[in-house]
């Protein structure tokens, strides 16, 4: 018997199963990641030597827990639909692009749009984000301990971006529905965001958030709400000489 | 897309893995571009010499018997190393300018990949591993480089409209992104006294930096300009004599990836092409913030 069929037989026999991209492709990780079948009791997944590898744990449908070891490139977790993913390291461009539900921690920084288009889940990044975070957000919820970058949460629909660090330029440009809570500066308010008054409910919702990220030592009370004006739903005939 | 790289060393000790470093680091982006790729190395200086690159795309006609004709032209004695395609003039910095001038005279079909005291290019068509081979690029010493591995999107997939591109003496450039002003700003510069080899956007953005030097400006200043005076998206990651420099539209959405360690600093469209370098697990890496000049001086 080949000596990589020997290997698989073995690892199927294990709870938790160790990837190294180093030894394996990254195509065979994520197609055993798809094989998963309801209910497999492969719940714990380590990723060792992803050396920023595009689309680490793309697609991932079942609640297993996968431990990246490592930096990735582009569009890790994305379309994460239940499993909870932990990045020891730094990542790419759209992390947890169009997350359906579970969650990603990022222990390091993430790069451009985070989290962009996600429809639910938590996406966490410890580090700072990049610009663009959030873009086109749907009902996803992100957390990010440091900063984030310009035109983060641009044209944001539904879900809650919460910042404990600074943004930068046109915060929430043309945004929806979303809800932006930053706890430092905002360079600068992108088109129809404004600061909105913090509520009893909005308080208790942002703690809840706090409390899912595993943030500690800081207090909803020290942020500030943001979201949309409204006045961009409808076309305002004021406007016409602008097009 | 297009993949770019670039690596300054503060080690010394490193220098003689230069070659083999930079082309380990463009060879890990050549899925972001197929087409073309380059490579600029700066060398150890020499008192005694400066040099030509040049390219031929008939090398065996035009490089024969072109390193007597020179010295015979010049009335002093030239060395020229063939490589592949490519070939390196050296003859002493004063007659430098004027060794060029009779390359364009003895051999008009020859390109004039880039001058100066240091540097030396190699760009082509195909793949970065092909080029690397070609040219032979693992093998070099320097003390800095920059690499381009290119997805064409404003003009052909030529060996001349291959990247880095050399606008100066020691001066090249390597380019993430498109311009949308660079016939304006290639008519302004013609009509300072600039030439021009190709129809590329990206050979305008070295001529301005070039330019801008020329003018009494520093690396820095110099990048600072671009942000005003070029319009559309760009990473760029230059090279002079003893700097390196990245610089970064304002949107910024081409990617950038920099890591920093006692030994160099390294650039890369992305962390992949920094994953092998020495001591990167403890390196200091960061995004490049968009609209803010980075550079560093021998």
């Amino acid at each position: 018997m080949p000596a990589t069929k020997l290997s698989e037989t073995v690892v199927h026999d294990q709870a938790s199963r160790v990837f190294d991209l180093d030894q394996m492709s990254l195509r065979e990780l994520n197609q055993a990641l798809h094989n998963l079948a309801a209910g497999s009791n492969e719940t714990a997944w380590e990723v060792l030597n992803p050396k920023g590898n595009h689309s680490v744990a793309v697609g991932v449908d079942q609640p297993i827990t996968i431990d990246v070891r490592g930096s990735v490139g582009y569009y890790c977790g994305g379309m994460n639909s239940g499993s909870a993913i932990t990045v020891h390291g730094s990542a790419g461009p759209g992390v947890g692009e169009n997350m359906m539900s579970g969650s990603i921690t990022v222990k390091g920084d993430a790069s451009q749009y985070a989290g962009a288009t996600g429809k639910g889940g938590l996406l966490v990044i410890e580090g700072n984000a990049s610009s663009r975070c959030g873009i086109s957000m749907k009902g996803i919820d992100i957390v990010v301990h440091g900063n984030i970058g310009h035109m983060s949460a641009f044209m944001a629909q539904s879900g809650n971006l919460v910042v404990l660090g600074d943004a930068g330029d046109a915060l929430g440009d043309s945004i929806y529905e979303a809800r932006l809570f930053v706890r430092g500066k905002v360079d600068s308010l992108g088109a129809d965001c404004i600061a909105k008054e913090m509520r009893p409910e909005h308080l208790e919702l942002l703690q809840g958030l706090l409390d899912r990220a595993g943030v500690t030592g800081v207090k909803a009370a020290e942020f500030k709400r943001y979201g949309s004006a409204r006045t961009l739903y409808n076309f305002n005939i004021d406007n016409a000489d602008a097009y | 897309m297009c993949g770019i790289v670039g690596l300054f060393l503060k080690d010394k000790s490193l220098e003689p893995q230069l070659g083999s470093m930079l082309s380990q680091m463009l060879i890990s982006l050549s899925d972001r571009g197929p087409d073309s790729a380059g490579i600029a190395i700066y060398g150890a200086p020499s008192k005694n010499e400066a040099k030509i690159t040049i390219q031929s795309a008939k090398p065996e006609r035009d490089f024969r018997g072109l390193e007597a004709e020179l010295a015979k032209a010049i009335g002093t004695p030239v060395t020229i190393t063939v490589k592949s395609t490519h070939a390196v003039v050296r003859a002493k910095p004063a007659k430098i300018d004027e060794a060029r001038e009779a390359i364009q005279t003895l051999r008009p079909d020859i390109r004039i990949m880039g001058v100066g005291d240091v540097v030396e290019i190699y760009k082509e068509v195909g793949l970065p591993e092909a080029v690397v081979d070609r040219f032979d690029v693992r093998s070099m010493t320097g003390t800095h480089g920059i690499g381009h591995t290119r997805m064409a999107t404003e003009s052909a997939v030529t060996t001349m409209g291959a990247h880095p591109f050399s606008t100066g003496a020691d001066q090249c450039l390597v380019h993430n992104g498109s311009l949308s002003n660079h016939n304006n700003v290639r008519r302004e510069l013609i009509r300072e006294g600039m030439t021009f080899e190709t129809e590329n956007d990206t050979e305008v953005a070295a001529a301005y930096l070039s330019s801008q030097m020329a003018h009494g400006k520093n690396l820095g200043e110099a990048l600072e300009g671009t942000l005003s005076d070029l319009d559309g998206f760009f990473t760029f990651v230059v090279g002079t004599k003893n700097g390196f420099g990245v610089v970064r539209d304002p949107i910024a959405c081409k990617p950038a990836v920099m890591a920093e360690t006692d030994q160099y600093v390294a650039f890369g469209s992305e962390y992949r092409a920094l994953t092998k370098l020495p001591g990167i697990d403890n390196a200091r890496v960061w995004e490049p913030e968009p609209a803010t000049v980075y550079f560093w001086e021998h």
